[in-house]
């Protein structure tokens, strides 16, 4: 079959993006060719600052060289601008007469850099930031000339301002506003950044408005004249105000166009044989001037060229980094503050700190950060999610770290000073610098990519947020790593939500009926999907649902925890941490006869044994299920133990029977499947000895009752629980438990743990549920009652007794 | 045992329906264990029981595609291949096998072409 023709104009970062998406799913669906004005491979646009720094060379910023185009059989003509569409014939025409036909078309023209209609604007000496032929120039002025001038004090502006004098210039920035970085920062954090540039040595004149450029006696520039009478020298002008999509080819093509190439959610153009991708599209009325947005562009767009007709940009919220090295700002949403809203604000100028959240109706609508930034992310987090903050508006200034530790409240500001061999990623031992040379050298851009080269952040998952900093600071200050929308994995693109959504209300009860009507890329999935799915149709279809053992992890699939060696580890279940003599003689008794190599205490009050033969299991759990017990689920994401202090049965200061509770909890829940991990405690007393308030679910006694808290976490961030509420009775206490749990079963994303949870959702979700209204609990707790009648329905003694005999024994022996 | 024209040694190992759709199953031989896999597709692939990373058991690990992921650190082996999937890098030797008459034979000598 003669393959399509794919043409793609704009030989830019959006765009080859866009063809690298499509080369990874329909490598071989296209001819195709690219166009790019400039004689330059594809390069990184973001990083043209630290080049005019001098941080970084041309060289380091090229993202695909010649080679890759060769590679991947695109004929690529640079150096040639296309001036003509013919859209009847399908034919493109550069300014030399080179052609090309197509049948997909791709606009990736991006920007212009707005240019004031002022006289002098075409003198020699003035130009604008926005290619590398603009950096060439500034580099060329400032090694002959001394009195720089930028107009604009915007993000470019200020990043042009800082690499002239960086060379050596002497800079002077004219800005029409009041304050600098007016579209990003709200007064007093333009102020503070306005002290360190000054600081740093950068003139500024704000509120001036420039007349005219004066030539020289040679015809360059040679000044700036101000429409109040001012002037003052100038040998090199930056006009820095702004950027305009560049729609003249589209236009000249008949396009609609308006204010940006016009563009709907699969981001065709008003022809649909044309497509358009980055700054120089108009999507719902917003043009996009950032990276991360242009990314989710460029997927979409490679989908449906693909004719996978999956996938929508529905527009991105987005965030604001400055690139100037030594100065930390952080910006995003409504930062200004409108009508309706409240802001709370920390201010320490002589610090050189500020911090501004801006809330509406408790939820985070914007941020503005300046000094310590390390909180931005979250923010951005809170206001993507809309998480409701009410229980946390008195801390929420001190950040993340304050409320636990779950996310990523790692300080990320200080990545960047970390030396090359600190360690980043303690699960696979790999240092800072690894990670940046991989970056580097391998040009990658997501954090997935990330893990995949280097493997950090691909174990426990805990330096995440310093892996994503990195990500930042080596590819682009202002590259956002959250995409607005987070697919389960590389099968699908659509999230956790949307997959839970659409199976509860289509009704969907098996995984390859539901990968079929969500349009999966893969004939049956991964190992990352199909167990988020075999998850989300157990919770949402308990009495129907037949469990699928090929979508199991192997601990789940055969019912115990497989070690390094490929032996397994049996910890049989002992309610509360209540044992007796016959219990452990039982154990015992079974240890020494299959001669189990280790017996070992477990954190959670039972015994764990472990070098058992896969072939050994069946057996040993007929015969301790003969002795009464059950299993402990330790290898399961399900309900693990029950903790517990012996409580007012024995201790001198206990209020209640904290043990027995503890024995009515694990009865009660035993046997559920969760997210991810399920643990629960019991203290006595407020001494909390069971550690309670590091648990999902803690329940601490006081002499009127029982506190119930969670979202706790002892594991690799330690997180304290929030307080739940307070309750009288032991009913009350397995009641609210069980709604908790459905809560979480129903809503938490498959492998999210109760501390993240709580904090994405917000305390409020999870108490509006739980404890406000007793009809809802009521609701959610019988639906967990519901579906445990189906869970507590011991594997081990089926397993001892025969069920899946072919998991425990090998298929042949050949001798 | 059997034994055909091309001077392979095939041994009979079981019936195709043992191995679970997209599943695996073990076999113990004189030169180590084995993992013989099922996909979705019916295809059968075996492969030394051998994660190159760390030696993990590949027959325990979840099949997709004509992958499976090691259950040790969820490193990706191609079935056809042995290969890890990119950018990780190792082999795990690859054993010739056939389906005939629903019953799977299994060479011993490892295939060393690629």
């Amino acid at each position: 079959m003669q393959k399509q023709k794919l043409v793609l104009v704009g030989n830019g970062m959006a765009g080859v993006r866009t063809l690298e998406e499509l080369l990874k799913i329909a490598a071989d669906k296209y001819d195709i060719t690219v166009f790019g004005a400039e004689p330059h491979p594809n390069y990184n646009r973001i990083l043209l600052s630290p080049v005019l720094a001098g941080e970084q060379t041309v060289q380091d910023i090229i993202i695909n060289e010649m080679d890759w185009y060769e590679q991947n059989q695109i004929h690529l003509h640079i150096n040639k601008k296309v001036t003509k569409i013919d859209r009847k014939n399908r034919i493109v025409f550069a300014e030399d007469g080179t052609s090309a036909k197509y049948d997909r078309l791709l606009l990736s023209t991006g920007s212009n850099p707005f240019i004031l209609p002022i006289p002098g604007a075409e003198l020699p000496g003035v130009v604008s930031f926005r290619d590398i032929s603009d950096v060439e120039a500034m580099l060329d002025a400032s090694s002959r000339y001394r009195n720089a001038v930028v107009i604009g004090g915007g993000l470019l502006g200020l990043e042009a301002a800082n690499g002239l004098m960086l060379r050596g210039m002497d800079v002077t920035v004219v800005h029409i506003a009041p304050w600098l970085m007016d579209r990003q920062l709200d007064e007093p954090a333009a102020r503070l950044l306005q002290q360190s540039l000054e600081a740093k040595g950068l003139k500024f004149l704000l509120e001036k408005q420039t007349g005219a450029l004066v030539p020289g006696e040679s015809g360059r520039v040679c000044a700036v004249s101000f429409k109040d009478g001012d002037s003052i020298p100038a040998d090199l002008v930056v006009m820095a105000v702004g950027i305009r999509p560049n729609t003249e080819l589209a236009e000249s093509a008949g396009l609609y166009c308006n204010r940006g190439v016009v563009v709907n959610d699969t981001l065709q153009t008003f022809d649909p044989r044309i497509y358009a991708v980055g700054e120089c599209v108009s999507h719902r009325g917003v043009a996009y001037g950032l990276v991360a947005p242009l990314f989710e562009q460029a997927k979409v767009a490679a989908n449906h060229l693909a004719e996978y007709g999956i996938g929508r940009y529905t527009g991105s919220l987005t965030s604001t980094k400055l690139k100037v090295t030594g100065i930390d700002l952080f910006s995003a949403g409504d930062y200004m503050g409108a009508e309706g809203t409240d802001a709370i604000v920390l201010s320490d100028p002589a610090g050189g700190n500020y911090k501004k959240v801006v809330l509406k109706d408790n939820k985070v609508v914007g941020a503005v950060l300046y000094g310590d930034t390390t909180e931005g992310s979250w923010y951005f987090d809170l206001l993507r999610e809309g998480t409701d903050v009410s229980d946390i508006r008195s801390s929420l200034l001190f950040g993340q770290h304050n409320l636990g530790d779950s996310g990523h409240g790692d300080p990320h500001a200080r990545v960047a000073a970390m030396p090359d061999s600190a360690e980043i990623c303690g699960c696979n031992g790999v240092c800072k610098g690894d990670i940046v040379k991989a970056i580097r050298d391998k040009k990658l851009f997501t954090l997935d990519e990330v893990r995949a080269h280097t493997k950090a952040s691909s174990s426990c998952g805990s330096c995440t947020g310093l892996v994503e900093s990195l990500l930042a600071v080596t590819v682009g200050g202002n590259y956002s790593t959250a995409p607005s929308k987070k697919p389960i994995c590389g099968c699908t693109d659509h999230s956790h939500d949307e997959v839970r959504e659409t199976l509860t209300r289509q009704g969907i009860k098996s995984i390859p009926a539901l990968m079929h009507f969500m349009e999966w890329k893969t004939p049956d999935g991964c190992n990352k999907c199909r167990t988020a799915l075999n998850y989300y149709m157990l919770c949402a279809w308990p009495s129907e649902y037949v469990d699928d053992n090929q979508s199991r992890y192997i601990n789940e699939r055969v019912h115990a925890n497989i070690q390094k060696d490929g032996t397994y580890s049996v910890i049989p279940r002992i309610f509360g941490g209540d044992t007796s003599p016959k219990q452990l003689m039982a154990i015992a008794q079974i240890a020494e006869k299959w001669e189990v190599p280790t017996v070992k205490f477990t954190g959670g009050q039972r015994l764990d044994l472990l070098g058992i033969k896969k072939e050994q299991l069946p057996g040993i759990w007929k015969e301790l299920s003969e002795a009464g017990f059950v299993s402990g689920h330790a290898y399961g994401k399900a309900m693990r133990t029950v903790k517990t202090c012996v409580g007012s049965q024995w201790c001198r200061f206990g209020t209640q029977d904290s043990t027995t509770m503890g024995i009515k909890l694990e009865e009660l829940t035993w046997g559920s499947w969760t997210p991810h991990k399920f643990k629960l405690a019991v203290s006595g007393c407020p001494r909390n000895c069971a550690e309670a308030t590091i648990k999902d679910f803690g329940v601490v006694a006081v002499d009127s009752g029982w506190e119930l808290h969670v979202g706790g976490n002892g594991g690799i961030k330690v997180r304290a629980t929030d307080f739940l509420c307070h309750v009288k009775t032991e009913e009350e206490v397995l009641e609210y438990c069980a709604a908790f749990m459905q809560v979480y079963r129903e809503d938490a994303h498959y492998l999210e743990r109760t501390a993240p949870w709580v904090e994405r959702r917000g305390l409020a979700y999870v108490k509006e549920r739980v404890v406000d209204d007793a009809e809802q609990r009521k609701i959610y707790a019988e639906r967990f009652y519901e579906s445990q009648k189906y869970s507590q329905d011991d594997p081990w003694k089926a397993r001892g007794e025969g069920v899946d005999a072919h998991e425990y024994k090998p298929m042949a022996i050949l001798s | 045992m059997q034994t055909t024209n091309n001077q392979q040694n095939w041994v009979e190992v079981g019936r195709i329906e043992d191995i679970p759709l997209l599943g695996a199953r073990l076999v113990k031989s004189p030169k180590g264990d084995i993992a013989v896999f099922r996909t979705q597709g019916d295809e059968i692939f075996a492969l030394r029981d051998k994660c190159p990373h760390k030696g993990g058991p590949l027959s325990q690990g979840i099949v997709h595609g004509k992958k499976v992921a090691c259950p040790l650190h969820d490193w990706k082996i191609h079935l056809d291949t042995g290969l890890a999937v990119a950018p990780d890098e190792g082999c795990a030797a690859r054993f010739p096998v056939e389906v005939r008459d629903g019953l799977i034979y299994l060479s011993l000598e490892p295939d060393s072409s690629r």
